[in-house]
């Protein structure tokens, strides 16, 4: 990958310019699919994008010395971390990544929920200091679920390269692997019933308390577009390669859309569970999907 | 930037997010705030959304006679809030004080510690009330440039309780 292609993969396609208005878009769709749900009529198409432009006007509160310039950075790293790996995902077949671009990606989709970790403990607020203290917890819980599955996804195709891994057809291997991946996208997401980091009634959105103006409107556009970074992750590796370029991108934005559909369904139908009930839940129960995959793919691998 | 400011009108106006402050309400008006954003009367629609924290909001909704414990929380809170701000007195009580009037442990009404904007009077006021206030507030919001300094001046051309009558 040139430096050209790398740029226009993160300012273009699909990367900035594509990503943020499909974040906003996937945002709009949560809160509209949550709201028919409850029978309502719900917010008006392009709610987020009016969120984002208010947040922007708004002035927020003097935050003198190291603490204030840290608390005003996390936003940004984390908006840049989660935009860099919408840019990797191999939407589009003919410009290759590189050799490991995979954990690069696993890595940027890490940053975010670091960034809100750190933000919180960084506001001094009790409420923060919960919810990041939650957050540390909820990553734990679903990593070893999502990583494993990310690497019996990678030892199956003998590759660290996405671009190699869309490239191939899919098994069913692979598929147990991404539903491993698709159980931790709402924890990662921190959507019901996993939103406990962010919960609105117990601790005041937590590690996002204290944030107004433009840096809130910053972490909503990076919660945007870590819903991209995910849900196109399980997209491009779940849609096999067809013949023509437009067929797989016309795939992978109608999965993705369903895959939105149906975690914001599950969403709306669930409601938050405890901590414990969390961990128990990705460390007892989902890790089988993980586990299995993993064996397998390495089965097979022996096998061949 | 004409443009910018124009755009950042119109988002205010379609974008009111608010949080929720009970200063001594007997929750009747609390109740009723609820409701305007349960399926029936659905806020959501106007992008009104509750939020948990003071610093997310636009618009402060006090219910209630404001009590002495609650008058200094009132002052933290409305400081709270990040400008532009507009402040909606739900109910009767944080307007007139309404039946507790005289009362020894009240210090209201709501206008004596913070600018209000919107009164939206009833004991309770019904939900489709509260939905209207929040939306006159929202219009306010967007007509006021700057945070802090026009907060002040807009404050002193409150709507009177008569005029805000549904």
């Amino acid at each position: 990958m040139n430096l050209l292609t790398a740029l226009a993969r993160f300012l273009v396609f699909p990367g900035l310019l594509f990503a943020i208005p499909a974040a906003w878009f996937v945002l709009w769709l949560e809160r509209k699919s949550v709201a028919l749900l409850q029978q309502r009529i719900g917010p008006p198409f392009g709610q987020p994008f009016f969120d984002f432009v208010k947040l922007m006007g708004k002035s927020t509160p003097q935050r003198p010395g190291v603490n204030g310039i840290m608390m005003r950075a996390w936003p940004l790293i984390a908006v840049s971390a989660s935009a860099g790996a919408v840019g990797l995902l191999p939407v589009l077949p003919l410009h290759g990544g590189f050799q490991g671009d995979l954990i690069l990606l696993l890595a940027l989709m890490e940053i975010p929920a670091i960034c809100m970790i750190v933000a919180g403990f960084s506001s001094r607020s009790l409420f923060g200091e919960i919810g990041s203290a939650r957050e540390a917890t909820l990553l734990v819980s679903y990593n070893l679920v999502f990583l494993l599955a990310a690497v019996s996804i990678a030892v199956s195709q003998h590759s660290f390269r996405l671009e190699s891994l869309a490239g191939a057809p899919a098994t069913w291997w692979r598929y147990l692997g991404l539903i491993a991946i698709l159980i931790c996208l709402p924890a990662k997401l921190h959507v019901n019933p996993f939103s406990l980091p962010n919960a609105e009634q117990e601790i005041y959105s937590g590690p996002m308390v204290e944030y107004a103006g433009f840096e809130l409107a910053l972490w909503q556009l990076s919660h945007g577009l870590e819903w991209i970074a995910g849900v196109g992750l399980v997209a491009t590796l779940a849609i096999p390669p067809s013949s023509h370029v437009w067929l797989d991108i016309a795939g992978v934005l109608g999965l993705g859309l369903i895959l939105v559909l149906v975690i914001s369904i599950i969403a709306a139908a669930t409601a938050r569970i405890a901590i414990d009930t969390t961990v128990r839940f990705y460390w007892q129960c989902t890790i089988a999907f993980a586990v299995v995959a993993i064996s397998a793919t390495l089965l097979m691998r022996l096998r061949s | 930037m004409k443009l910018w400011t124009r755009l950042l009108c119109a988002c205010r106006r379609r974008s009111p997010w608010i949080f929720h402050m009970n200063s001594g309400s007997c929750n009747g008006c609390d109740i009723e705030l609820i409701a305007s954003l349960t399926p029936r009367y659905d806020a959501e629609q106007l992008g009104v959304l509750l939020q948990g924290s003071p610093r997310h909001a636009d618009i402060l909704c006090v219910t209630g006679p404001v009590t002495h414990t609650a008058a200094p929380a009132i002052q933290t809170v409305y400081q709270q809030v990040c400008g532009p701000k507009a402040v909606v007195a739900i109910g009767s009580c944080p307007a007139s004080t309404n039946v507790f009037i005289d009362s020894r442990v009240l210090v209201g009404p709501l206008d004596k510690h913070i600018p209000v904007d919107v009164f939206v009077p009833g004991c309770p006021p019904r939900p489709d009330a509260i939905v209207r206030g929040i939306a006159a507030a929202a219009n306010i919001l967007a007509e006021r440039r700057d945070s802090a300094a026009s907060a002040e001046s807009t404050a002193s051309s409150a709507t009177t309780p008569e005029e805000a009558a549904l």
